[in-house]
């Protein structure tokens, strides 16, 4: 490493490294220069002029955010002049800004009202007419109030690098400058609402949160976003129990500055009126409220004299959830037909690896990685999070990203080696790339669903041949996909991808068997457009909504959603992480709870059925789960490492399938979210 | 969109003129070049630009937004444009500018009705050493007195006879 610099700021004798800014060397030495437009990770701009310093021997006050130091550089970040200048510049970007704090989205959170509380002047000389222009509404989600902008470029920037859309950019000059979309009048793109978290001011605002509330009347929670399976940190604001929006202002979760629209704004299925309240029992064909108690001892009964049982778990339940499960099946029905809806071959991957260690990629490796080889999947519709870090891994250290798919991708725009393919031929076109992946110095490779059963062991054998360290990440599709599998909620596996001592029925094994008695489903939809082979059979479902599935069933249970529990869930790359409850539940119960009370009614044993006590045991038993308590505790995400020992399955390959969810679908989940579906207009589909 | 057979020739040459993947720095002398040849920068001009430049529609946007020299509707034949910027502004282009409009009877983005003049008042032209600043199709004039505007004017006028 280059030698480190010396400089002085404010008398303090700061090291940094060559090509530090100046601000951050400042920062590193816990001092604050104020900025704008400087935003850590994007290009420099050096626009907004807030963070004016003084440097010695310069005759002019310099651009902190955009000046190295250099040895011997004498910094004053707090001068009479600087501190005039702050003034200054405050004074000129009020001139045109609406002072109606009071109602703005912003206030109390606003960058611009925090600099000049700290730095400003407190009074205007302007007393011109301020020009003004009315807010503009560019799509369901995202609206724009021209006065308020201040012209930073964060939301161009974090839009066009960031997620490589390009929906944004500045139209006109001078003072009619003003942000525009790429439709003229509105936009077409992501609707990931990145550019409204990283607005300083309240001029990009939130369709759905906008004028709800003042920031200061919420409590803030930091959960783990119930879609997908990146694991993305998103922070809900609650009122009164109620979620009024999403967002990842404090970047504190591994998604950093990212949250697609997903976890910012479709978690208005909480408050669907379509969610079920009450337990209901089918009565002459017709499903009636009933008790809780009723409900629990039916459930009970039914299970207790249940002579061939099946039950399918949830890829959104949490750990504990699938764990406490599958041990309910195990141990307290006696069966071994347990399966949950597979979206991605993990188990074969486990079992190929077996005998290596460190083989297993995180989301943080796609950042720091040289190379990445994507197979089967597009990141930017089914993991946008995945595609964020590769984007910002290239930006930033020019990695190398190479593609196998069956048509175009956004990685396309950067990608070193994008290759063709009718889907399911994809790793025919390995060899094509082979002297080049040969030439990286690490490699990860991220594999859909088309590369599953003899064709990951294909894939494993042909990263080995490599030479060079090879990762890998096998895609799944829901928050907890990767959970329900590593808990053994399997037909062939018990928790910690031990091999089942009696294999049972898969889900589809399930679905055609004629001679179940009873048919426990907790948080899935396994009968959307199909109809059970036992027509006999007593089904018991657990859902928040009335799926296809509960409307066959003979009683349904409401349960709660992951943003009104506790616990943890594992994302695709085996992150362990923290679910914080944002709001309680009136009729419905966790489906842990749920559980436990079965349990209880047929006087079964199976442990303590609170989050932490089974996480506890999980921690405990489960092999690769022995994850640091504190880090998962604090809110941080801790990888399992399930790696190691053969997992010998006979799970048919073709009953793996992914949902191929795009940005505006989730599953069951996302037809129950209006606000999603709202802005299905904009251009959905896989590669495309 | 196609242009004339010597204006293709130049487009081409441009696009290569650039280090690979820069093919965004031939959008501003593309947008010249083509405006120069069609009178204005249609939307169809935005988006052919954009097509042969590899950029996006708003990014060509962005630009015709920006420069003073580039404009979305006809000009008449002599495009007359009025700094009235801070610098200009401090020693009499405000002034200039309004005389100016009272001179020609028209005002701001407006074309006499013989198609001669137009009139802009523009945003800073770089030339603030020679303050104030006046330009007409794509001459500058410096130190502009309204004496020197009216004779300026009263040469064209006469030359076009």
């Amino acid at each position: 490493m280059a030698d480190l610099i010396n400089l002085t700021i404010d008398g303090r004798a700061v090291q940094a490294a060559p090509g530090t800014l100046v601000i951050e060397a400042a920062k590193k030495a816990g001092i604050e220069i104020p900025a704008f437009c400087y935003y850590e990770g994007l290009s420099l701009q050096g626009a907004c002029r807030m963070c004016l310093v003084e440097v010695e021997k310069f005759p002019k006050l310099q651009v902190g955010c955009t000046l190295p130091v250099a040895e011997g550089m004498v910094v004053h970040t707090d001068s009479p002049t600087v501190q005039q200048a702050r003034k200054g510049t405050l004074e000129f970007l009020l001139t045109n800004h609406p002072l109606d704090c009071p109602v703005c989205d912003k206030g109390g959170e606003c960058e611009l009202q925090d600099m000049v509380f700290r730095y400003g002047v407190g009074e205007s000389r302007y007393i011109e007419t301020k020009h003004h222009v009315d807010e503009k509404q560019w799509s369901p989600v995202v609206y724009f109030d021209a006065p308020r902008c201040i012209l930073c470029y964060r939301c161009v920037r974090v839009c066009g690098e960031g997620m490589g859309v390009n929906a944004l950019g500045i139209v006109n000059r001078g003072v009619l400058a003003e942000i525009g979309p790429n439709e003229g009048d509105h936009l077409e793109c992501d609707e990931c609402g990145n550019c409204i978290d990283i607005c300083p001011v309240g001029a990009l605002t939130s369709g759905i949160y906008r004028y709800q509330t003042r920031p200061w009347e919420m409590n803030h929670v930091g959960t783990i976003c119930t879609h997908c399976s990146g694991g993305c940190k998103t922070t809900l604001g609650v009122r009164n129990d109620q979620v009024i929006r999403g967002n990842n202002r404090d970047r504190s979760g591994i998604n950093g500055e990212f949250l697609c629209l997903k976890g910012r704004y479709a978690f208005d299925f909480l408050e669907s009126e379509e969610r079920l309240q009450t337990p209901m029992k089918r009565v002459d064909g017709k499903l009636e409220p009933i008790s809780w108690a009723e409900a629990l001892e039916l459930a009970a009964s039914k299970l207790k004299d249940a002579k061939n049982p099946g039950v399918i778990g949830s890829t959104r339940t949490t750990n504990e959830e699938s764990y406490y499960l599958q041990k309910f099946a195990r141990q307290g029905l006696k069966t071994s037909n347990i399966d949950h809806i597979r979206t991605g071959d993990v188990t074969t991957l486990i079992d190929a690896l077996s005998g290596k260690t460190d083989a297993l990629a995180t989301i943080g490796d796609l950042y720091t990685t040289k190379a990445a080889l994507i197979i089967g999947a597009d990141l930017a519709q089914q993991q946008p999070f995945m595609a964020y870090q590769l984007r910002a891994n290239w930006r930033h250290h020019q990695s190398h990203t190479y593609t196998i798919t069956p048509g175009p991708v956004r990685e396309d725009q950067y990608s070193v080696g994008a290759v063709r393919c009718d889907a399911g031929k994809e790793l025919d076109q390995l060899e094509s790339l082979r002297d080049k992946l040969k030439a990286e110095a690490s490699l990860v490779i991220i594999y859909g669903d088309c590369v599953k059963g003899d064709g990951v062991r294909k894939l494993v054998a042909f990263g080995d041949s490599l030479g060079i360290p090879v990762k890998y990440i096998p895609l799944v599709d829901y928050t907890n996909s990767r959970g329900a599998l590593d808990m053994g909620v399997a037909s062939d596996l018990e928790p910690g991808y031990k091999p089942a001592a009696k294999t049972g029925l898969s889900v589809a094994q399930m679905i055609a068997a004629k001679d179940l008695d009873v048919l426990w489903v907790v948080g899935e939809d396994p009968l959307r457009g199909k109809d059970l082979g036992s027509t006999s059979a007593f089904v018991i479902v657990q859902d928040m909504f009335l799926t296809e599935t509960a409307q066959k069933a003979d009683l349904v249970l409401p349960s709660a959603s992951n943003y009104e529990k506790t616990g943890t869930v594992t994302n695709v790359t085996g992150e362990v992480q923290k679910l914080k409850r944002a709001a309680k539940t009136m009729g419905a119960k966790a489906d842990l709870e749920i559980m436990g009370l079965i349990a209880k009614e047929m006087g079964l044993n199976l442990g303590i059925w609170t989050p932490d006590k089974v996480f506890d045991e999980i921690r405990k038993t489960v092999k690769g789960y022995n994850v640091p308590l504190p880090v998962v505790a604090s809110g941080g995400a801790a990888q399992s490492q399930p790696v190691n020992g053969r997992v010998p399955s006979n799970y048919n390959p073709a009953e793996i399938d992914s949902d191929d969810n795009t940005l505006f679908t989730s599953g069951t989940l996302g037809r129950y979210s209006k606000i999603m579906n709202s802005v299905m207009e904009a251009p959905g589909g896989l590669y495309k | 969109m196609t242009f004339s057979p010597a204006l293709e020739q130049r487009f081409e040459k441009m696009l290569k003129a650039y280090p690979e993947g820069k093919t965004r720095s031939a959008v501003v002398p593309m947008l010249i070049y083509a405006q120069d040849e069609t009178g204005a920068v249609t939307e169809e001009l935005i988006q052919e630009v954009a097509k042969r430049c590899g950029v996006s529609r708003l990014q060509v946007d962005e630009v015709v937004g920006y420069y003073s020299m580039l404009h979305r509707k006809p000009q008449g034949k002599y495009h007359v444009q009025i700094c009235t910027n801070i610098s200009c502004m401090l020693v009499g282009g405000t002034e200039l500018y309004e005389h100016c409009s009272k001179k020609l009877g028209i005002g701001h983005k407006q074309t006499e009705p013989t198609g001669l003049f137009s009139l802009e008042e523009v945003e800073c032209m770089g030339a603030c050493s020679w303050a104030p600043t006046v330009t007409v199709n794509y001459d500058y004039y410096h130190n502009v007195t309204p004496e020197m505007l009216d004779q300026l004017l009263e040469d064209i006028r006469k030359a076009n006879r």
